[in-house]
């Protein structure tokens, strides 16, 4: 993937299901702009990026049905380009230009 | 219930019984002839063994032999060209029943006798478990239990396939049984009935091969899990809400705790429990039938892949197929389906790594609180009883003279404020109410300094609408009485009290207590 713009930010698409699109005005899918540098000035990764969502971008107040004890709650998959987070370096994983990052609560009816 | 309803319900109920008695009598009527066949089989064979050595016991019975032989041959002709259980590996009614699946590749004979030597187990039998069990029964599992605890409802019905009106009230276990046996009488039915505990699960799934979970809570879902590892069972999870739906290959293959060639079971994938507060269930958020059912359906299809992979792969995994992936439904969004890599085994899992602490010795011994570590919502009860009013005293409110105002009973008395999502008010309501969604009130932001966001023009319509009219008593309701409740709270705290001078309270038990003690005919869905 290509580096950062030339004004600092990457352009990425966040997604949500299973029922987190409700807490995002029931949008499924978004095309954000993101600082490419978190506060200190490190690269954005996802840790960043969840403080992003939930103070920028959530305008549902109930933030502790997305985070808990400053990560994703239980019970929320995130998926990196399609690969659990796991396999990526978890919250610490850089984010790329064009990358595709999903949050998958899941469901447990039947 | 009506005396037609009642009429109609015992008519289904005799036509069940008689196609199901028909049933009975056509496989005692097989059973039979077979156990004829394998008699008389038996018979020639004996005597084929006994028979003397042609030329010198040319004349022994009176007859030439070969004249004896031609007339033997003659006689048992019949018999002869039915083909013994020796000579084909399936009955000969499977090759018909079969026929379709077996002449593809992906099964063939092998493929067949594979699923007919196997035997596996269904957690729940509603929405996913019904169009799974129908699936395997159809495609001739030799041996498929079922799990559940539970009566079937009328409300089940839309997505439960299996079972049917005249047999709401039944066990969902013994209405399978009966539709997976008119359906495929070769297969046998093993029921488990009531809830899988930790207790009973290893016992429960100790002889079959494969298990499916089609439970409905994360609870049930840690125990299904964790036992199967501990079994050494492959594990096919789905689930399903509103109109999404979740597919997982678990524990496959199904190595042993510690060895990473295994792979990852539910806590891998959820080493914690999620938030109980954050899960809904089908009756409180919904479900399309079509897509839990399209989970059911995809279940089998992944038991039948495994199983007719043969057993090599089930015990040894050798063959493993796919990584690990989770595959995610989604009926209205484009595309519908998509597959996302899953982790491997966890190094730290507490039941399939070597610092397992979760043994099959700790599950039967019913030390482990599923439930409890899944967490439980406490009945909700934030109000005091004077911001409360029963559904009986609303009702008189209504019709008699309004108790707080002195005011002649009508609709302007007071403000209704029904506080279900829109799609349930459209529903059924009552007359006068006005609707604001618990989705717009929960994502209102709390107002910390009452009044500024009134200045500063920057509040909710609802919230300014209703500071309008701050001289009537605001009734909240819900279907059940526990948003209704918050909803009061939250009111206060944006000020809509006036202090204290408006009162506003909830209707206790919600609009389910309105029916059960004002209004019967109000509708119940």
């Amino acid at each position: 993937m290509s580096e950062a713009k030339n004004d600092g930010t990457i352009a990425i698409t966040v997604e949500f299901s299973g029922g987190l699109e409700m807490l995002f005005s029931n949008e499924r899918k978004l095309s954000l702009t993101i600082p490419g540098k978190d506060e200190n000035g490190a690269k954005t990764n996802i840790a960043f990026l969840v403080r992003h969502l939930c103070n920028t971008v959530m305008k549902d107040p109930r933030k502790e049905l997305f985070v808990l004890d400053d990560t994703v709650r239980p019970g929320i998959l995130v998926l990196i380009n399609d690969a659990d987070w796991e396999l990526e370096g978890e919250d610490k994983y850089e984010i790329e230009e064009g990358d595709n990052i999903l949050f998958v609560s899941t469901l447990h009816g039947g | 219930m009506g005396p037609e309803t009642v009429i109609n319900s015992l008519r289904q109920q005799i036509t069940s019984c008689e196609s199901q008695l028909q049933d009975l009598k056509r496989q005692l009527a097989e059973a039979e002839y077979q156990s004829q066949q394998q008699r008389s089989n038996l018979q020639s064979e004996q005597s084929e063994h006994c028979a003397p050595y042609p030329l010198a016991y040319d004349f022994s019975h009176g007859v030439h032999d070969d004249f004896r032989a031609e007339i033997l041959a003659a006689l048992s002709q019949p018999e002869e060209s039915i083909p013994s259980p020796k000579r084909w590996p399936l009955d000969p009614n499977e090759y018909k029943r079969y026929g379709r699946q077996l002449i593809m590749p992906e099964i063939g004979l092998q493929g067949q006798l594979r699923l007919k030597g196997a035997s596996v187990l269904i957690v729940g039998v509603g929405g996913l478990g019904c169009p799974a069990a129908a699936y395997l029964v159809g495609a001739g599992v030799g041996t498929v239990g079922l799990v559940d605890g539970d009566t079937v409802e009328e409300s089940n019905l839309h997505r439960q396939i299996l079972h049917s009106a005249a047999r709401v009230n039944m066990p969902k276990v013994e209405s399978a049984m009966i539709a997976l046996h008119s359906l495929n009488p070769n297969v046998d039915m093993v029921p488990h009935h009531g809830r899988l505990t930790p207790e009973t699960a290893v016992s429960t799934f100790q002889p079959y091969d494969l298990v499916l979970d089609c439970t409905d809570t994360p609870a049930s879902r840690y125990l299904v899990s964790d036992t199967c590892v501990l079994l050494g069972k492959p594990l096919v999870s789905a689930s399903a809400l509103r109109t999404d739906g979740q597919l997982m290959v678990l524990n496959y293959p199904p190595r042993p705790p510690g060895d990473t060639a295994g792979g990852p079971c539910y806590r891998c994938v959820f080493p914690k429990p999620p938030p109980p507060e954050s899960v809904v269930s089908c009756g409180d958020g919904g479900i399309l039938g079509p897509v839990v059912g399209t989970m059911g359906v995809l279940q089998a299809l992944e038991t039948i892949k495994i199983l007719t992979r043969g057993p090599s792969a089930l015990s040894d995994g050798l063959a493993s197929p796919d990584p690990p992936s989770l595959l995610i439904f989604s009926a209205y969004a484009n595309p519908m389906f998509r597959t996302i890599r899953l982790r491997t085994r966890k190094p730290k899992c507490a039941v399939c790594s070597t610092h397992a602490t979760i043994t099959p010795e700790v599950l039967n011994s019913g030390s482990l609180d599923y439930v409890q570590f899944c967490g439980t919502i406490n009945p909700i009860d934030v109000l005091s009883s004077n911001e409360r009013i029963s559904a009986e005293n609303y009702a008189k409110i209504r019709l008699d003279v309004n108790p707080f105002t002195g005011l002649e009973p009508s609709k302007d008395s007071h403000i209704l404020l029904d506080v279900r999502e829109k799609v349930q008010f459209e529903i059924c309501s009552l007359e006068g109410s006005v609707n604001i969604p618990f989705s717009t009130i929960s994502s209102t932001p709390a107002d910390d300094c009452k009044g500024t966001a009134t200045e500063t023009g920057l509040e909710s319509g609802w919230v300014s609408e209703l500071r309008q009219h701050t001289d009537k008593p605001i009734f909240v309701v819900c279907r059940l009485g526990n948003d209704s409740q918050i909803t009061v709270k939250k009111m206060k705290e944006l000020g809509l009290d006036n202090g204290g001078q408006r009162w506003i309270g909830d209707i206790r038990g919600g609009l389910r207590a309105w029916r059960h003690n004002v209004d019967r005919d109000f509708p119940d869905y």
